[in-house]
């Protein structure tokens, strides 16, 4: 008999905290197919963040750094300028990324830091029960922005991989999402360029995931799935933002 | 020669830290316990610029000279910020070509000298920092001729060894004068 | 020893980290300590180690735990607010048992404070620098020679017990020159940390350096581990420098720059036959406290002389146990109290000169 779909070993048998109809649960699988893939486990250090994904440091089976909230970007540079033979990368959501983090990102992907971020973008915060976060859409109802997100007073949302690939030490900044099988396949092979680029030594590459938060969202995970297509991708287009392809930094 | 505590001042750019570093490492080489504290932060930028010198033959306490046995004043300013500090007795040296004030006290020894003109018209146009130090070697005898020579040559750098033999020059002139 | 040379504490320092083995240095410029940061801008491409000046404190503090976690000899130096913008990557790295070097160049606060020498940070060092229970090995040298001489012990009790050492200097140590004897060169052994976060080339089980535990009982037994430890070190890493103090009847305690003042206040005062004395605390944690109760009953007063409002006077009392009246003089701002002014406090506290 042939298993198809096995799990993959740089993920922990263990099982996923998440709630259900969460994208992280897929998203931690691509990485950790892609190590595989890579065979890269054994050389890999993974910085978990501040957030829902706080734990994955349990779930990734290479050595893992946990770091402050938002601080991820520093962290890996560290590491990774301790052992540039390591494979580095972070995990971080929105809030760490875009909010408390967003200098430490801003900084080391115009570093050209040689790290990989993978970043779930569900727009709100999960882990402290669903306030906005900066990715939050116009309109859109937090435990925060109870009336909806009020641009005038709220101020707007950030489209990371656009404001990134201004950036020149970005080598990779694409978006992608995880709704369907075609996505996923996309979502994954964005993922394995940014590890790949990494390896060549090409520089900061983010792979940002448009993902769901359902019970955040107060909705259900089939629901979610539909309010991520009308009013994500809408505002967070799915696409490659840089590419530097065969160039070097 | 028992302490010596010695204030160096002027403007930023006379090479007053320089000439306490020279000072520092002669006294080193003599065998002096020594330290070198210069003043830090905004006032260096284009400001005043001040350092304070300690030979000692015990453990320096305090590097910071509060009450010189030496003043070396290279600008009016400082000569009048620190004119009433030198204690009864000690010695302060005036750059006469840049502060034409007279020290007012009568219980120091004060040594006016046309440093910055003997420099300039020697061609040795800002090492008037190193004319003075060789009258205040001359005033003080706070080393040998030998360990002071073997202190400037410690406080340049191998790269710009070029530049000795202009401020041993410029030294000698002090000493002169 | 090589050569004296004259030196500035904070690029005597450097050097010193550079001799200890430390090849990565992650930082932020900030007054006094530049130099620190400029020194191993020049060298560390040099010899093959890591320069990073990274957009923050906070930012080079992480960098400092991520390559710490990853096993390396790591440090950064900073002054007074970037150790508060530190405070938390101090924290998590002390939660996380992860060693690096810290190097405070004190000056004037709070706020912005001033630039020049202070040590009002000593609270801030020895007992709080970051929020949670944990302390740091905090080592107070008193020359640019102890600046040089503290650097690698401080290292190496760092990796010994998987934990964070500070040398709280101050803007006159760090921006003085003095004579100073550099150490031989020692080799670090990178690679010597079971515990690093560096890739387990599928020899291991991973490796999760952590600060975060969900369950309560877990985080209390790891922490009251953590106190065990540090009941060892109290026990066997206090350090403290005595000075005429056997039969001091006034005893001052002083570290770093101030301790300077006051020995020279102190020669003045022995002169005229004052029996007065010096413990200089040479590590302010642990706190030398078996030092001063060993003097605690010849002494009939303690004086403690601070470049700040007497932040350390309580850990006096504790270590005295209160036996003795504990009284002191200090100067704050960044005003560096002059020998006269110890002395004349020495006269006061004597009843005048017999």
């Amino acid at each position: 008999m042939v298993v198809k779909g096995e799990r993959p070993h740089a993920l922990v048998d263990v099982p996923l905290h998440y709630c259900p109809g969460c994208t992280h649960g897929i998203v931690h699988r691509l990485v950790a197919e892609v190590i595989d893939e890579l065979g890269v486990e054994g050389k890999t250090v993974g910085v978990a963040s501040v957030g829902c994904s706080v734990f994955t440091y349990n779930y990734f089976n290479c050595d893992m750094v946990q770091a402050p909230h938002g601080r991820a970007p520093a962290v890996a540079t560290g590491i990774k300028r301790a052992r540039p033979e390591n494979v580095v990368f972070t995990y971080q959501g929105d809030g760490d990324l875009a909010a408390i983090g967003m200098g430490e990102t801003v900084h080391a992907a115009a570093r050209g830091e040689n790290i990989v971020a993978i970043f779930i973008n569900n727009a709100i915060y999960g882990m402290t029960g669903g306030q906005m976060a900066p990715t939050t859409l116009p309109g859109q109802v937090t435990q925060t922005t109870p009336y909806g997100r009020d641009v005038k007073t709220a101020g707007n949302p950030i489209r990371v991989c656009e404001m990134l690939s201004s950036l020149d030490g970005v080598a990779l900044a694409q978006r992608v999402t995880v709704d369907c099988v075609k996505n996923v396949k996309a979502a994954k092979r964005a993922i394995k360029k940014a590890f790949e680029y990494q390896m060549a030594g090409k520089g900061y590459c983010i792979v940002e995931v448009v993902s769901t938060c359902p019970t955040n969202w107060g909705m259900s995970p089939k629901d979610a799935i539909q309010w991520l297509r009308d009013n994500m991708l809408p505002y967070y287009p799915l696409g490659v933002y840089k590419d530097i392809g065969e160039g070097e930094q | 020669m028992s302490d010596l505590n010695i204030l160096l001042a002027g403007f930023g750019g006379q090479g007053i830290l320089f000439t306490g570093k020279v000072i520092a490492y002669a006294g080193m080489m003599e065998g002096k316990e020594v330290s070198w504290l210069p003043s830090y932060g905004p006032e260096m930028r284009g400001g005043t610029a001040n350092c304070s010198v300690c030979l000692s033959d015990t453990i320096i306490g305090s590097p910071l000279v509060t009450t010189p046995d030496v003043l070396i004043a290279m600008n009016l300013p400082s000569l009048e910020k620190f004119e009433n500090e030198v204690v009864p007795g000690g010695l302060i040296i005036v750059d006469s070509s840049i502060i034409t004030k007279k020290v007012e006290r009568d219980d120091v020894k004060v040594v006016y000298i046309d440093a910055s003109n003997i420099a300039e018209n020697n061609g040795f146009k800002g090492a008037a920092n190193m004319v003075i130090l060789g009258r205040m070697f001359k005033e003080t005898g706070f080393c040998s001729a030998e360990n002071l020579d073997k202190g400037l040559q410690k406080s340049i750098p191998p790269k710009k060894a070029a530049l000795i033999d202009n401020n041993r020059k410029a030294i000698a002139l002090g000493i002169e004068s | 020893m090589a050569e004296r040379v004259l030196m500035k504490g904070n690029e005597a320092i450097a050097e010193a980290a550079i001799a200890a083995g430390c090849r990565h240095f992650f930082g932020y410029p900030i007054t006094p300590q530049t130099e620190v940061a400029a020194y191993m801008s020049k060298r560390m491409p040099k010899i093959g180690g890591v320069y990073l000046q990274g957009e923050s404190e906070v930012a080079s503090i992480n960098m400092v735990l991520g390559a710490g976690a990853a096993g390396v000899r790591v440090m950064t130096s900073t002054s007074s607010p970037g150790i508060s913008l530190m405070s938390e990557g101090i924290s998590y790295i002390a939660g996380s048992d992860v060693p690096c070097l810290i190097v405070n160049v004190q000056r004037g606060g709070p706020g912005l404070g001033g630039i020049q020498p202070s040590q009002s940070d000593y609270c801030q060092a020895t007992k709080a620098t970051g929020h949670g229970d944990f302390h740091m090995l905090v080592f107070a040298p008193s020359t640019v020679q102890e600046m040089v001489d503290l650097v690698a012990g401080a290292f190496d009790l760092g990796d010994k017990y998987r934990m964070p050492a500070m040398v709280l200097s101050d803007g006159m140590l760090g921006q003085m020159m003095e004579p100073v004897a550099l150490p031989e060169p020692m080799e670090v052994d990178n690679d010597s940390k079971p515990w690093a976060a560096c890739g387990h080339q599928n020899k291991r089980e991973h490796n999760v350096i952590n600060s975060l535990y969900i369950n309560p009982q877990e985080l209390e037994d790891l922490v009251r581990q953590r106190y065990e430890k540090y009941e060892k070190i109290k026990e066997t890493e206090q350090r403290a420098e005595e000075y005429l103090v056997d039969d001091a009847e006034i005893v001052i305690v002083a570290f770093g720059a101030s301790s300077r003042v006051s020995r020279s206040a102190i020669d003045k005062a022995r002169k005229e036959g004052i029996k007065v004395g010096l413990i200089r605390p040479i590590t302010l944690w642990p706190f030398p406290e078996k030092v001063i109760w060993k003097h605690t009953a010849h002494t009939k007063v303690f004086l403690s002389v601070e470049m700040n409002m007497g932040q350390m006077v309580d850990d006096i009392k504790l270590a005295c146990r209160c036996a003795k009246p504990v009284e002191f003089y200090g100067r704050t701002g960044g005003v560096i109290p002059t020998p006269k002014e110890v002395y004349d406090e020495i006269i006061r506290l004597n009843g005048g000169v017999q």
